[in-house]
């Protein structure tokens, strides 16, 4: 209709611009409202109140936040390399809000439709790796590389499991789309038991590994080592100040968002209702709903368990979550195979269960408990 | 449209490479060696080769610029001194692409106008893999497990 009014490349432009400009004013609000709220929650956990002090129940503290990050001085160390140091934070959140991307968040609302989906959000997602290195590399401070080192450690012992986790769902739908996922999850046995990937024994399980992985990707608490106050000041970002923390800030939340996303797109039915006849209701109100739910448990987590330790969080990947992304591939062709019946759900528990009791047991009994030997750098 | 994106990415990749050959600190040179290796990826997405352009990026900047930073991060402690301009360097290069040019200027199927061809999706890749070069796919996966618990044997605390 408009293609006879304005050239081809002012619509696509314009098209272009419409999606990033309402991918953009919908996470940063929900990023600005998830900041007050996960302090809120928090605060609830712990027995406090929480923020209370600016506008209604502190619903504005997120601008009172903006205001004083924007007028604080931005201090860049004197021995620091100013190009990189300043690159870090904009490379960072760039990659984190490409990632949103690619997410189907309603029926036909895919900002940015391409074949390989999926692959591109793993992809972008590994740029986050070299961001954090600049940042730590480029601030020339101990504790900034120290805690980039562990950052990145952590990041790529996890994607492998947290890539393998997906690999079922794409396995099973046959297309790397992230709205042909969706699709694939679109029935309903009886009108009210939703074909959704999380309700099949491997979905299950490759839902927890891949939460659990997609928790230490955006350095959530009990797997925050690289930013352990404790320890290494405030890790790669321990020189940064001002905006440009606010940054690094914003760009862990987004990133929380979009794996979270990612999460309900792969195994909770993307923007499907629960029941068949809640259809009727907004595709993407049931999206942000499950999001919701998802950043929920996120802040839960944060409110209950403690921190890891660096060399739990790595004999976890490689000793039980690998081995468990394995064996979700497996069940998952065990299911396929004997018919997605009955059968199918039954066999395809029992791989898992068999595989989760061999571990448990061999990574048990190697267990010693002894004094704890130290090695230090030289 | 596709010649200005094409100029924009060329300079961009040129350039990138340029700073990666010339730039004083070894750092800052394989930071703009991932700058290129978009560049790259970019070219791949121009001509319809999503896939690779994806694994472009996954490979060249997820797993080998990290690789390269670390690899001068943890072997050189002259990281930041000043490198001297290698004339032997300019010399191998300049014949590489002379060589290159020569062999691409008589190959033969430079003048055929190649007729419209479907872009390849990333179900006919995995159908390819999965079917005529499943044997290909596996050789290279054990390669990869091979190399996986060599670097794990390498790394094994020697037990006392």
């Amino acid at each position: 209709m408009l293609s006879g009014r304005a050239p081809d490349w002012v619509i696509q432009a314009a098209s272009s611009l419409l999606n990033i400009v309402a991918l953009l004013g919908v996470f940063l609000t929900l990023f600005a409202l998830i900041s007050v709220l996960e302090r809120k929650i928090l605060g609830r956990m712990q027995n406090r109140y929480g923020p209370n002090r600016v506008g209604p129940f502190g619903l504005f503290q997120p601008v009172a936040d903006g205001i004083k990050m924007l007028i604080k001085e931005d201090i860049v160390p004197a021995r620091a390399d100013k190009i990189v140091h300043f690159l870090a934070p904009v490379l960072i959140a760039a990659t984190a809000i490409l990632s949103l991307g690619v997410i189907p968040y309603g029926r036909n609302m895919t900002p940015f439709i391409i074949d390989g989906g999926i692959l591109f959000f793993f992809a972008v997602g590994s740029t986050t790796e070299l961001a954090v290195f600049m940042a730590g590399w480029g601030s020339n401070n101990k504790f900034s590389m120290l805690g980039a080192m562990r950052a990145i450690a952590q990041m790529i012992s996890y994607e492998l499991p947290l890539i393998i986790t997906v690999l079922p769902v794409v396995m099973i739908v046959g297309s790397l789309n992230p709205d042909k996922i969706v699709a694939g999850q679109s029935n309903y046995s009886l009108g009210v038991v939703p074909h959704w990937f999380v309700f099949t024994p491997w979905g299950a399980v490759a839902f927890v590994l891949f939460f659990v992985s997609g928790l230490v990707e955006s350095n959530r608490t009990p797997f925050d080592v690289p930013e352990g106050e404790s320890e290494i000041v405030a890790g790669h970002m321990t020189e940064y100040s001002g905006f440009k923390y606010a940054t690094f800030f914003m760009a862990e939340y987004i990133g929380m968002f979009a794996i979270s996303g990612l999460g309900v797109t792969l195994f909770l039915g993307g923007w499907h209702a629960p029941i068949h006849f809640l259809e009727f209701i907004p595709s993407y109100v049931w999206f942000f709903v499950k999001l919701s739910i998802l950043l929920f448990v996120y802040i839960w987590l944060r409110g209950t368990l403690p921190r890891t330790r660096v060399d739990q969080i790595m004999n976890f990947a490689w000793k039980f979550m690998l081995p468990m992304a394995f064996t979700c591939v497996i069940a998952a062709a065990v299911w396929h195979y004997i018919g997605r019946g009955l059968r199918g759900w039954l066999w395809s528990l029992a791989v898992i269960a068999v595989v989760y009791f061999t571990l448990s047991i061999l990574l048990d009994s190697r267990r010693k408990f002894a004094p704890r030997t130290y090695r230090f750098a030289e | 449209m596709s010649t200005v994106a094409f100029a924009a990415i060329a300079i961009l990749t040129l350039a990138a490479a340029l700073a990666a050959a010339t730039l004083q600190k070894l750092m800052h040179a394989a930071l703009s060696f991932a700058v290129m290796f978009v560049g790259i990826s970019a070219f791949f997405f121009l001509l319809g080769a999503e896939f690779i352009g994806l694994v472009q990026i996954f490979v060249y900047i997820g797993a080998v610029a990290v690789l390269i930073v670390f690899t001068i991060l943890l072997t050189r402690h002259d990281a930041e001194k000043v490198r001297g301009f290698n004339w032997s360097g300019v010399i191998v290069a300049v014949a590489v692409f002379a060589g290159l040019g020569w062999a691409i200027s008589k190959t033969k199927s430079l003048s055929i106008v190649p007729q419209q061809i479907q872009p390849v999706t990333v179900q006919r890749i995995g159908e390819l893999l999965m079917t005529n070069y499943v044997w290909p796919l596996l050789c290279v996966g054990v390669l990869l497990t091979v190399a996986l618990i060599g670097a794990l044997i390498l790394v094994m605390e020697e037990k006392s």
